[in-house]
C-alpha cells in the first residue's frame, strides 16, 4: 500500500474541521480546514442587484468571489484577480448554482465571498465546502448541500484529498463536487494523463470522500444552530 | 426567442436537431494550416459557420525556476467583438479565460510538446511558445474549434532563427517537437440529451458541457465541466467511454 | 418521516409520500418532500413545512417594516427594507398631498432617513410602501435593534403576547418591523433590548414567554 508523507491511508481524508457562523456581519458564513488548507466563506444577500443592467428577469445572479490572500502560500500571492482565480470563480459558481433556488429572487443578487487563508492544495474544493455551509447558514433556499474533494493517482494507487506535495507526484488532479444524497456531480475538472477507467474509479472515490465531508458539514450547522444556541 | 428555444428543445427530445444533424454529428470541419505568414505557425479551423484562427509565436525567455530545463507554454484567447454581438471589448471575459485554460491544460498535460527540447540553456534561456486563439465567427462550439486550431497551429509551427543573441523571424527552421495530439470533445447537455458540436441555438438552451480532452492512446488529459449542469455517475461513465472515439475522428483532420 | 420540531438541513427528506403537501421552505422532488432551509419541522394537517432559523425578509402586503431612504426620485422614494429588492414609496402613499412643483422632496424624507411604513402591494420583484396607516411615521428618536427576520414572530408572540409583556415591563413604545428591525422609543430602552436579545438567542426553545416574563421581573 502506498505510504503517504503525512501517514494517511490512500483513501483517507486530511483532518477536517468545519465551523458555521464565523462572520457576524454576514448573512451566513463558514470556515473549512482540510489539513493546512483553510477557506472562509461569507454570504451576503439575496439583495438588490447593481448595476441594474446586469439584473436577470427570471432569477437571481449568483456571484462567487474566490481569492487567495497574499500570505496564503510560500510565495506571496499578488492581490487582485488572476486568470486562475477568474476560472475558479466560474467553476465554483457553477458547482453551487444547481442547488440554489435562484428563481425565487428574480433581479436580485447573492454574493458568496471565499477567501483562502492558507493553501495546501484543494483550495477550490475547500472553497465549495465552505460556501455550501455558508449558504445553508444564511437561510438561502437550497435543494441540497454540496461537498467537494480532489482525488489523484500516485504510484498506481488512487488517493483521496491531495496535498500540494502530492500534487507534484500524482498522475492526475481531479477535483470533484457532488450533491452527496443524490450522487450527482456539480464540479469536475481534470488535468493529468490517465485512462477513462481511472477517471471512473476516481470519481467514485471522490464521492466516497464527499460523503464523509457532508457529515462534517451537517454536524457544523447543527452545532452552530442547536448545540451552541442560535445567536 | 422563447418560441425558438422551445422548438429547439422539443426537437432534441425527439432526437432531432434544428439543422438536421444526428445528435453525435459534427458540422463540416475544415482545417487549414499556414494561413498567417508572420506567425511561426497558424491554422484556421471552421466547424460549420464557427471560425477560429490560432497563431503560434515563439520567443526566447527565461525558464520558470521550478522547471529550469523546459520551455514555456502560454495560451491566450481573444473573443473579438467582430465575432459575435455577444462579445464586448475590454479585458478577456470569464468565458475566454476558461477556454484558453482548458486548451492550455489539454496541450500541457498530454505533453503534446516535448518541453525539454525547447530548452536552450538550462535555467537561462528557453523557447516560449505563445498560442493565441482568435475567434473570427462564433456560431457555437468554440472550445472544440479552438483546441483543434491550437493543435493544428502547433503542428504547422517552425522555429525561427536564433544566433545566441536574438531571434531572426525571417528564418523558418525545424518543426516544433510535437509528440502527442490532444483533442477536445465537448459533450453538450440539452434537455436530457447529450449532443456534440452544438450550434448557437442549441448553446442558448443548453445546461452546460462536459469537455473531455484525450490523446491518441485514449488516455484523458483534461476534463472541464462547464455550465450549471449536474451529472450522474452513469452519464460520466458513458461520456468517458465515448470521448476517445469522437476525438479520433477530429484528429484525422489535422 | 421527520418528527415535529426536528432539526433539518436543506436537502433533508421530510417525508416520502404523495399524501402530504409541501408547506413553507420545502419542495417536492418526485415522491419526496424536501427541506429548502435549515430549521425545525412543522406538521399541520397534511402540510409539512420548515420554520427557518435564518432567513432574509420576504415582503408581504400588510406587513409593517422599518426602511431606510436610499434615493429620491421625481415621484417618490426608494427605500431599503432589508430584502432582495428595494421598495418604492410613491407620493400617493403619503398622508399629506404633496405638490411636486413647489416641494423639494428631500425636505419631507431625505436620503438616510428611517421610516416605519406599511407594505401596500407586492408584485414578483417590486414592493410598494405606504405611510397612510396611523402607525406609520418618520423615525426621529429612540433606538433601533436588528434581529434575524425569521425570529420576528417570536418577538411578537402568539397574538402579540410577547411584545405586550415587554411593553408593560419597560414602558417603552415598541414598533416591530417584520423585516427584522425593531424600533424602541422611550421607557426602559435597555431592558427591551436585553429582552429581545434573549428571545434572539433562545427563540427555538419551549416556554419562551415564561422565561422572558421571569427575566423582565428580575431585571425591571
Amino acid at each position: 500500500m502506498l505510504k503517504r508523507a503525512d501517514g494517511r491511508k490512500p483513501e483517507e481524508l486530511r483532518p477536517i474541521t468545519i465551523r458555521a457562523g464565523v462572520i457576524e456581519q454576514a448573512n451566513g458564513s463558514a470556515l473549512v480546514q482540510m489539513g493546512k488548507t483553510t477557506a472562509v466563506a461569507a454570504v451576503y444577500g439575496p439583495k438588490s442587484m447593481y448595476p441594474r443592467h446586469l439584473r436577470l428577469p427570471d432569477r437571481a445572479v449568483l456571484e462567487t468571489i474566490y481569492a487567495m490572500v497574499p500570505f496564503s502560500t510560500k510565495e506571496r500571492v499578488r492581490p487582485g484577480p488572476s486568470r486562475r482565480s477568474i476560472e475558479l470563480c466560474k467553476v465554483i459558481r457553477q458547482a453551487l448554482e444547481p442547488v440554489i433556488f435562484l428563481e425565487e429572487f428574480p433581479k436580485a443578487q447573492i454574493d458568496v465571498y471565499i477567501d483562502i487563508l492558507q493553501a495546501d492544495a484543494g483550495t477550490r474544493t475547500a472553497a465549495i465546502n465552505a460556501a455550501s455551509v455558508a449558504l445553508a447558514d444564511a437561510g438561502v433556499p437550497m435543494r441540497d448541500l454540496v461537498s467537494a474533494v480532489a482525488v489523484g493517482k500516485i504510484d498506481g494507487e488512487y488517493v483521496l484529498d491531495l496535498t500540494s506535495e502530492e500534487e507534484d507526484l500524482t498522475a492526475c488532479d481531479l477535483p470533484v463536487a457532488v450533491i452527496p444524497r443524490k450522487e450527482q456531480v456539480t464540479l469536475m475538472q481534470l488535468d493529468g494523463d490517465v485512462s477513462p477507467e481511472d477517471v471512473k474509479k476516481l470519481v467514485r472515490l471522490a464521492l466516497k470522500g464527499c460523503q464523509t465531508i457532508y457529515q462534517k458539514q451537517r454536524e457544523a450547522l447543527k452545532r452552530r444552530w442547536i448545540d451552541e444556541g442560535a445567536k | 426567442m422563447r418560441v425558438q428555444n422551445e422548438y429547439v428543445l422539443k426537437l432534441i427530445e425527439k432526437g432531432e436537431r434544428i439543422d438536421g444533424r444526428a445528435l453525435d454529428e459534427y458540422r463540416l470541419v475544415q482545417v487549414e494550416k499556414g494561413v498567417i505568414q508572420n506567425a511561426e505557425g497558424s491554422a484556421r479551423v471552421k466547424i460549420g459557420n464557427t471560425e477560429v484562427l490560432a497563431g503560434v509565436k515563439l520567443a526566447v525567455e527565461q525558464p520558470f525556476p521550478d522547471k529550469p530545463e523546459e520551455g514555456l507554454l502560454i495560451v491566450n484567447a481573444e473573443f473579438s467583438p467582430i465575432a459575435s454581438p455577444l462579445f464586448e471589448t475590454g479585458p478577456p471575459s470569464e468565458e475566454a479565460i476558461e477556454l484558453a485554460r482548458v486548451v492550455d491544460r489539454g496541450i500541457r498535460e498530454s505533453k503534446a510538446i516535448q518541453m525539454e527540447k525547447l530548452c536552450i540553456e538550462p535555467g537561462e534561456k528557453a523557447w516560449a511558445v505563445f498560442i493565441d486563439i482568435h475567434i473570427i465567427n462564433h456560431a457555437g462550439n468554440l472550445l472544440d474549434a479552438s483546441a483543434l486550431a491550437a493543435l493544428a497551429a502547433l503542428l504547422d509551427a517552425r522555429f525561427p532563427g536564433w544566433d545566441g543573441q536574438k531571434v531572426d523571424y525571417t528564418v523558418r527552421g525545424d518543426k516544433l517537437p510535437i509528440q502527442h495530439k490532444p483533442i477536445a470533445v465537448s459533450f453538450t447537455k440539452v434537455g436530457n440529451t447529450f449532443l456534440l458540436d452544438p450550434n448557437l441555438e442549441e448553446e442558448s438552451v443548453m445546461e452546460g458541457k462536459l469537455i473531455i480532452t484525450s490523446k491518441e492512446d485514449g488516455n484523458i488529459c483534461a476534463i472541464q465541466k462547464t455550465g450549471p449542469l449536474v451529472l450522474r455517475l452513469e452519464e460520466i461513465d458513458d461520456l468517458l467511454g465515448k470521448a476517445g472515439k469522437y476525438a479520433e475522428k477530429l484528429r484525422r483532420m489535422v | 418521516m421527520k418528527k415535529e420540531k426536528e432539526f433539518v438541513l436543506p436537502g433533508d427528506v421530510l417525508v416520502k409520500s404523495l399524501d402530504w403537501l409541501p408547506g413553507k421552505n420545502c419542495y417536492r422532488d418526485g415522491e419526496e418532500i424536501v427541506a429548502k432551509k435549515l430549521g425545525l419541522v412543522q406538521i399541520k394537517n397534511r402540510v409539512i413545512s420548515v420554520i427557518p432559523f435564518n432567513s432574509i425578509y420576504l415582503p408581504r402586503a400588510g406587513d409593517m417594516v422599518v426602511g431606510k431612504v436610499v434615493d429620491i426620485q421625481s415621484n417618490g422614494w426608494i427605500v431599503d427594507i432589508n430584502t432582495a429588492y428595494d421598495a418604492f414609496l410613491p407620493l400617493a402613499g403619503m398622508k399629506q398631498f404633496i405638490d411636486i412643483t413647489k416641494t423639494d422632496l428631500s425636505t419631507i424624507l431625505d436620503v438616510g432617513d428611517l421610516i416605519y411604513a406599511k407594505i401596500e402591494r407586492v408584485s414578483k420583484t417590486s414592493v410598494y410602501l405606504s405611510m397612510k396607516d396611523p402607525l406609520c411615521k418618520k423615525i426621529q428618536t429612540g433606538r433601533l435593534l436588528t434581529i434575524n427576520p425569521a425570529k420576528i414572530p417570536r418577538v411578537i408572540g402568539r397574538g402579540g403576547s410577547m411584545v405586550s409583556i415587554i411593553k408593560k415591563a419597560s414602558g417603552s413604545k415598541i414598533f416591530i418591523g417584520q423585516n427584522g428591525f425593531i424600533w424602541i422609543e422611550g421607557g426602559k430602552e435597555e431592558l427591551v433590548i436585553k429582552a429581545i436579545k434573549l428571545i434572539d438567542r433562545e427563540f427555538y426553545k419551549e416556554g419562551l414567554t415564561d422565561r422572558v416574563a421571569k427575566f423582565l421581573e428580575e431585571n425591571a
